[in-house]
């Protein structure tokens, strides 16, 4: 048997990653947004429910255990709290237990931060820094905003912000899954997730960038509520061609609610026997010490370049995915 | 029987599903932004053929199934089952019409074919893509048309009934593809 050692991409895809990479910084260049680094490897992780991180094994002595990180958020928080002012950063994030034809465990990662900005004016930078990549061919529309409840309204017919049971399962029958009964149960959050990425996600941004806004206040990660609408979260998510690229909030400054957060999230991970964690204490401190109002996005880049070079699995856009690494 | 997590499904992998086995064809996660994951599975129910489309929460598990595919020889129908053997330990299995669907239409005496077992059971019969058989019945054709165009129908050895083209005659070997049902060309006897 003879090892594979060869890139599983073209060797075309790792100069237009490169090329991709120099755009980028170029772009936040001239924005004035500066490029920072932070650990990858931390004492802390966060406490998404659904997400699975790596962690290194005990090591000797008292020496804590470390986790690979699944986002450099909270890092970057601690930077906006020492008012360092915008920043950006090109990274590699590690999520176990996702791999497929959208997943890879290890990732690359742009995310970024604007002091001052609210979710629209978030939603502007997305549009600018995105629109330069995207073929306007195949994408010739301008950016859609829409917001979470018109769209969930449209592709499903229900009220994304008012659970009721009977409704959303004659719909899931309707549409052809009435599994999601039994497996969304009487869980809200279970629900949406799973009619909006059935049934919404596939017809976003097909032939230009969509960007969905508001999610229901019980999809809130870290995104602040919104005054206005308490029933609802500034958070964003990026479509483009039915593949989600990017995740962004106006992001929660408030240390009373983040802390109340972390435990409801730490609490549904006990339910669901994930692996424990806990509040990272570092970043609640930065809190308290405060962050600066602000927006902040994540975007996965490996998909885009999927976008960009029209391939159909994650593993053709990366030299070494992780069956080859 | 082993059971198996949403994280080893992959194509091929055989599990009980409703009560029936069921071969994954594909299997794609869905996971909308930090929310919770789900498994969206294709898969073949083996016992009626049919495709259906499943979706699990990632971490939940289905019980294998104890399916085999084996090479198996043909040797007859006696009416009510059709009976095969394993040309290397000779073990016989009978295997009924429902198991055998469609693939009676290919099997003549003594062919090769894959026998699929659930539990030591037949529970489908896969004949070989290509199959050489002979023309029973059929219209006598324009004598000198090479062309291939039009065609008749032919009946086989077998019952099948296959379109072929005019110069094809009664009593030649014509070979047919078994997965469309269509006429490749004349066979070499």
């Amino acid at each position: 048997m003879t090892t594979t050692w060869q890139p599983s991409c073209s060797l075309e895809l790792i100069r237009l990653r490169a090329g991709l990479l120099h755009e980028i910084r170029s772009f936040f260049y001239a924005e004035n947004v500066l490029e920072v680094e932070t650990p990858i490897l931390c004492q802390a992780i966060g406490t998404d429910p659904y997400l699975d991180f790596f962690s290194t094994s005990q090591l000797p002595g008292n020496q804590p255990v470390l986790y690979l990180q699944t986002s450099p958020e909270f890092a970057m928080k601690r930077l906006l709290a020492a008012q360092i002012g915008s920043i950006y950063q090109i990274t590699k994030a590690f999520r176990k237990a996702e791999s497929g034809r959208l997943h890879n465990p290890e990732f690359s990662m742009l995310e970024w931060y604007r002091v001052g900005y609210d979710l629209s004016r978030l939603m502007d930078d997305v549009e600018l820094l995105l629109n330069q990549f995207l073929p306007a061919e195949r994408f010739p529309d301008p950016a859609e905003r829409i917001s979470y409840t018109d769209v969930f309204l449209q592709y499903t017919g229900l009220n994304a912000l008012q659970f009721n049971l009977s409704a959303y399962s004659r719909v899931a029958e309707k549409l052809g899954f009435p599994e999601a009964i039994r497996l969304c149960a009487d869980d809200h959050p279970a629900w949406l997730d799973f009619l909006f990425s059935h049934s919404v996600q596939q017809h976003l941004g097909k032939t230009g960038l969509c960007m969905v806004f508001d999610y229901p206040a019980c999809l809130p990660s870290l995104a602040r509520l919104n005054l206005d609408n308490p029933l609802t979260v500034a958070r964003v998510e990026v479509f483009i061609d039915g593949i989600e690229l990017a995740n962004g909030y106006y992001e929660l400054t408030d240390i009373a609610q983040q802390r109340s957060r972390f435990d409801q999230e730490i609490l549904l991970r006990d339910r669901n026997g994930a692996v424990k964690v806990h509040k990272d204490e570092r970043l609640l401190a930065a809190l308290q010490s405060g962050l600066p109002d602000c927006s902040g996005i994540a975007i996965g880049l490996d998909r885009l370049l999927m976008i960009i070079s029209e391939k159909n699995h994650i593993d053709e856009v990366l030299a070494f995915p992780i069956e080859n690494a | 029987m082993a059971s198996y997590s949403t994280s080893e499904f992959k194509g091929g992998l055989k599990l009980m599903m409703d009560g029936d086995p069921c071969s994954i064809i594909e299997n794609e996660i869905v996971k909308p932004g930090k929310g919770q994951a789900f498994n969206r599975v294709k898969l073949r129910n083996l016992k009626t053929g049919r495709v259906i489309e499943r979706t699990f929460k990632s971490g939940e598990s289905l019980e294998g199934a104890d399916v085999i595919d084996l090479d198996m020889q043909y040797l007859y129908n006696d009416g009510e089952f059709f009976h095969f053997m394993d040309p290397v330990s000779f073990e016989q299995y009978q295997a009924d019409e429902n198991a055998v669907a469609e693939a009676k239409l290919w099997l003549k005496d003594q062919a090769m074919c894959i026998l699929t077992l659930w539990n030591d059971a037949p529970i489908s019969v896969t004949p070989p893509n290509f199959v050489d058989l002979e023309i029973t019945e059929t219209d006598p054709g324009l004598k000198g048309d090479t062309s291939g165009g039009g065609g008749k129908p032919a009946t086989l050895e077998t019952g099948a009934v296959v379109r072929v083209p005019l110069f094809v005659q009664i009593g030649e070997l014509i070979k047919v593809d078994t997965r469309t049902g269509d006429y490749v060309s004349r066979a070499k006897a």
